[in-house]
């Protein structure tokens, strides 16, 4: 029954897919002609890359609204590839190329097969970031002298990037017409890309930029064919090169270099990009797809391998998953993987039915596309992005994008991961802590009632971070799930990244993601991703420390605030709450301070660290309390969930008091204290009406007032929430009774 | 059950805390109370020793002392072995700072070679402090019945309220990998159910012990064995942790580390390894 309905969903979606795919086809089209050409391949690649991963992937993937092809990041590899393989000759590298292609898309289905698909996890974000964009890089300095119909630009980037002035001098002063023509589309469609998205005309944004761009040129073609009098202005040499029968000529790989040193090189780097970038952009899209669904990582690996490896034996290039043609799917309400697969039947059409007005579009039509894409990568607002996070990231960036640029990219991640780790040392200026902790599981995770535990010690950084990932995608994320750092001294910026992704996707599914234990570790800046430290020695010396920025916690602790208009003081401070030295509970535990306080005129909502034991059993704790004045004077007693003995051992030798004529709530509540008439005469029936009806808390009651504890440790957002909810209702019921006596 | 108490002495700093934690066990259990120093008997160590035991809570039979020259390891197991002892305290070292405690690499050896049940200390207090919680392994073994039974044995006598088993499940227990929604709702059913399983297993050994006035709670956790188990009792802040003995120990486990490398690399509390 169940499939019969998924077939007419199937089925009932198929015309929105359709026409998701026929859009996204527009975009694949310049784009997988533009990506081969930067990669030194023959244009077609890119093209038979887009077909065949919309077909494998489509019916072999495990993610719902993905978009496979070519992808911008492996351009650079490639290039390099057959550069360096056919040693000048670039028909031959090409071939040397598509072996390794090939290679590399069976190390990615054995990567897939592994369940390695955590690979991503370990490269630390901000050395990703860099890598990009010194991906980015790369591709601008290459296309910007094609935009300008420069083809015979050669060197290295940094080479190109200085080349690029004389280059628009060179341009402006060139009498060759067709140069002339050819550098002016260029730029029209440089200009076509940049102002795309600014101009708000539904019909205009019916059709993508870079299809524009497409229908332009091919216009200006018939325009110089049929009206003009005089030839199509561009040179041969600057127009696509599309074999005559697109179904024959594939070339076929040579797999005569398979041993050689560079030939490994090569297959390790494209492995490498094309295995990061499609990760990224599956956890991308992810973030994106309307019915919220999970992919499954691994299955999508192994068949990107698969496409990878057929595209290859057919003469195309990698096929990686690709963010910005899935967001376009998406977009257009693309609903599942049929969509991808309709991408790749209309490129097909496409490809039969106009492959000679194909190759009448310009090189510098496509190379403008791909110089807009390379900018995207490397924009300034992304080094600002990074800088905003912290100093450090931004080191870990640049040296990142440097090395890349001035070696390979290989060397470049290797550096970056490198320098994060260096960073990560200096920062916390405790090497012993990663190196012993380095291959120590760190994570636990039990249930605590319905709501998922997870407790995470020592350090969390990109190194280790997928032992915490293998944790958290356990959890359902339509639970509540509270990850407590408490005991971890150091979090990095890639883990507090990523835990804000898990935080985005609970919530999208209606569960709860809180992370707590952090307001104590000190951050390098105001952003949520800023990798924190602990400083508990610190601490104690300069306890004001004012200047810290606040965590998420905090800033949700004062939303609470805001909402029950409380106050809210997220410092530190000894002499805040006198009152609670007074309570039993804290007859053996040293108060050391009382943080995050939440009070209105009788309650205050604090989180408080002490110390339980001395000297050597020392240990600090640190639990979130409820504390309520009271102006009367209400007997001494301590109420507990029957059975939670740790909290009243300063009561022993007083019995359990049961109230006569409600053995319920004698049975389930350990309740204790001095005067037992007293507290009987206390105890009404609302009021125990009210602890048998709510959540148990340990609550005492002295002659300053009630303190009521939930568990003994930090309490997040949402049990905050709950504790002021029962005080506030547990409040006026004791004042009713303090008024009639 | 445990009528030999022997305890390794060091005049240390920690001296006096860990002869009193040790008297006041041996009272605990009704057992007699060996010390043995591993080197020479002089003057000053018995007055300071004799000192210690004068002002500290007595002992219910007299202190026996046994001074004896060599190699620490071999001269505590063979005093273990000779006096046959049922328990052997040793005291674990604090590392730098006062938030971690190693245990020495005699102690270490110890752990691993001791014919008897060993119980470290990484909080020895001159001033009896309360034991309210002890976390004991649940884990599917031969020796984990006996364990739990010592540990219940260890927890009335020491007037403990609160016995929380473990049972630590394995990540490849599950068998289910979590790719997608798919597999998710399907390992979250089969955890379930292990989860069921294991609780039943735990409850057919608690049938045979005496739990009266324990309030016991079972966890499931999942995680790597033998470590897990220790980051819980860190987190519940547990007094004692009782754990099985290893059923081998070889060359090969020190290098990939398990079970009571785990524990022992990072001793969350006191713990408590049966034999």
């Amino acid at each position: 029954m169940a499939n019969k309905n998924n077939f007419k969903n199937f089925v009932g979606e198929l015309p929105k897919n359709i026409f998701s795919g026929f859009v996204v086809s527009l975009i694949a089209l310049p784009l997988g002609l533009g990506l081969a050409l930067a990669s030194g391949a023959p244009p077609i690649s890119g093209i038979v890359a887009a077909i065949v991963g919309g077909v494998v992937v489509a019916i072999a993937g495990g993610s719902q609204v993905t978009i496979t092809g070519p992808g911008n990041g492996l351009v650079v590899v490639i290039l390099g590839a057959i550069t360096t393989l056919g040693a000048g000759d670039m028909q031959q590298g090409f071939l040397y190329t598509l072996a390794a292609i090939i290679i590399s898309g069976i190390v990615m289905i054995i990567l897939g097969f592994l369940r390695l698909g955590a690979l991503g996890d370990f490269f630390p974000a901000s050395a990703i970031q860099g890598m990009l964009a010194a991906i980015g890089i790369g591709i601008f300095a290459k296309q910007f002298h094609v935009m300008l119909g420069n083809t015979e630009a050669e060197g290295s980037i940094i080479e190109l990037l200085l080349q690029i002035p004389s280059g628009i001098a060179d341009f402006i002063a060139t009498d060759d017409l067709g140069l002339l023509w050819a550098g002016c589309i260029g730029i029209i469609s440089l200009t076509i890309m940049i102002s795309y998205s600014k101009i708000r005309n539904k019909y205009f944004q019916l059709i993508p930029a870079p299809m524009w761009i497409v229908m332009i040129c091919i216009g200006l073609y018939y325009y110089f064919d049929m009206i003009s009098p005089s030839d199509y202005p561009i040179d041969k040499r600057l127009l696509i090169n599309l074999p005559n029968n697109v179904l024959s000529n594939f070339p076929f790989p040579d797999f005569g270099k398979v041993s050689n040193l560079d030939f490994i090189s090569a297959v390790i780097a494209i492995t490498l990009i094309a295995s990061i970038e499609s990760l990224l952009s599956i956890k991308a899209v992810d973030k994106l797809d309307p019915l919220k669904r999970r992919s499954n990582v691994n299955k999508d690996i192994r068949a990107l391998g698969l496409a990878t490896v057929i595209s290859g034996f057919l003469g195309g290039l990698n096929v990686v998953t690709v963010i910005a043609r899935s967001s376009v799917n998406v977009n257009n309400n693309g609903s599942n993987r049929s969509a991808n697969f309709f991408h790749a039947s209309f490129l097909v059409l496409f490809i039969l039915l106009f492959a000679s007005e194909l190759s009448k579009i310009p090189l510098p039509a496509l190379a403008a596309i791909l110089v807009y894409t390379g900018y995207k990568l490397a924009a300034p607002e992304n080094v600002k992005k990074v800088f905003k996070i912290g100093k450090e990231q931004l080191i870990i960036f640049l040296v990142t994008l440097l090395t890349t640029i001035a070696t390979s990219l290989i060397t470049g991640i290797i550096m970056g991961i490198i320098v994060t780790f260096v960073t990560h040392v200096i920062l916390s200026k405790d090497l012993l802590l990663f190196i012993t902790n380095l291959f120590r599981p760190n994570v636990l995770m039990f249930k605590e009632g319905e709501t998922f535990y997870v407790s995470v010690k020592n350090f969390s950084s990109f190194l280790n971070y997928t032992r915490l990932k293998g944790k958290l995608d356990q959890i359902p994320e339509s639970k509540d799930a509270i990850i407590d750092f408490t005991l971890c001294e150091f979090v990095d910026h890639s883990v507090m990244e990523n835990l804000n992704d898990y935080a985005e996707s609970f919530r999208r599914k209606g569960g709860h993601f809180e992370v707590i234990g952090l307001d104590s570790h000190n951050a390098g800046s105001e952003h949520p991703f800023a990798l924190r430290k602990n400083f508990i020695s610190q601490v104690i010396e300069n306890r004001v420390s004012t200047s810290k920025t606040l965590t998420k916690r905090q800033k949700s602790l004062h939303n609470i605030a805001e909402e029950l208009s409380w106050e809210y003081t997220p410092e530190q401070h000894i002499d805040k709450v006198t009152e609670l030295p007074s309570f039993g509970y804290f007859k053996t535990r040293k108060i050391k301070e009382v943080s995050n306080i939440l009070s209105n005129e009788n309650c205050e909502l604090f989180d408080v660290e002490f110390h339980e034991g001395e000297l050597f059993a020392k240990q600090i704790i640190k639990a979130t309390m409820l504390f309520i004045s009271l102006d009367k004077k209400i007997p001494e007693f301590t109420l507990d969930k029957e059975g939670f003995f740790e909290y009243i051992y300063h009561f022993a030798g007083f019995k359990d008091i049961d109230i006569d004529s409600h053995p319920d709530f004698s049975k389930r509540f350990y309740l204790s204290g001095k005067d037992i008439y007293e507290i009987k005469d206390f105890f009404t029936d609302e009021l125990i009406l009210f602890f048998e009806s709510n959540p148990y808390y340990h609550i005492e009651a002295n002659n300053k007032g009630l303190l009521i504890i939930g568990r003994e440790r930090l309490a997040g957002v949402k049990e905050i929430k709950a504790l002021a909810d029962y005080g506030l209702r547990l409040m006026p019921l004791i004042c009713e009774k303090l008024q009639t006596v | 059950m445990t009528k030999k108490i022997l305890i390794g002495l060091a005049f240390s700093p920690n001296l006096k805390a860990n002869l009193y934690e040790a008297i006041r066990t041996a009272n605990v259990f009704d057992a007699s109370l060996y010390a043995v120093h591993v080197g020479i008997k002089d003057a000053t160590k018995a007055d300071n020793l004799k000192a210690l035991l004068a002002n500290g809570p007595k002992l219910k039979t007299p202190l026996q002392t046994i001074w004896k020259e060599g190699n620490p390891v071999t001269v505590i197991l063979e005093t273990c072995v000779k006096i046959n002892a049922n328990l052997l305290m040793l005291g674990a070292l604090q590392k730098e700072n006062i938030y971690k405690y190693y245990v020495g690499s005699i102690a270490r050896k110890l752990t691993r070679k001791a014919p008897c049940s060993v119980l470290l200390l990484i909080k020895p207090s001159v001033e009896r402090v309360p034991c309210n919680h002890i976390v004991v392994n649940g884990l599917e073994d031969k020796k984990t019945a006996e364990t739990m039974a010592y540990a219940f044995y260890t927890a009335s006598n020491f007037g403990c309220k609160r016995v929380t088993i473990v049972e630590e499940i394995s990540q490849s227990e599950l068998e289910v990998k979590v790719n997608d929604n798919e597999t998710l709702r399907e390992a979250n059913i089969k955890k379930e159910r292990i989860e069921k399983r294991e609780n039943l297993r735990v409850e057919n050994i608690l049938k045979d012990i005496n739990t009266k006035d324990i309030i016991v709670k079972k966890q499931s956790i999942f995680g790597r064995r033998g470590y897990s188990i220790g980051h819980y009792a860190k987190v519940k802040r547990a007094d004692l942790l009782v754990m099985n003995a290893p059923t081998k120990t070889s060359a090969l486990d020190r290098l990939f580390p398990h079970d009571l490398e785990y524990i022992l690399s990072e001793l969350p509390t006191d713990v408590l390894i049966v034999k």
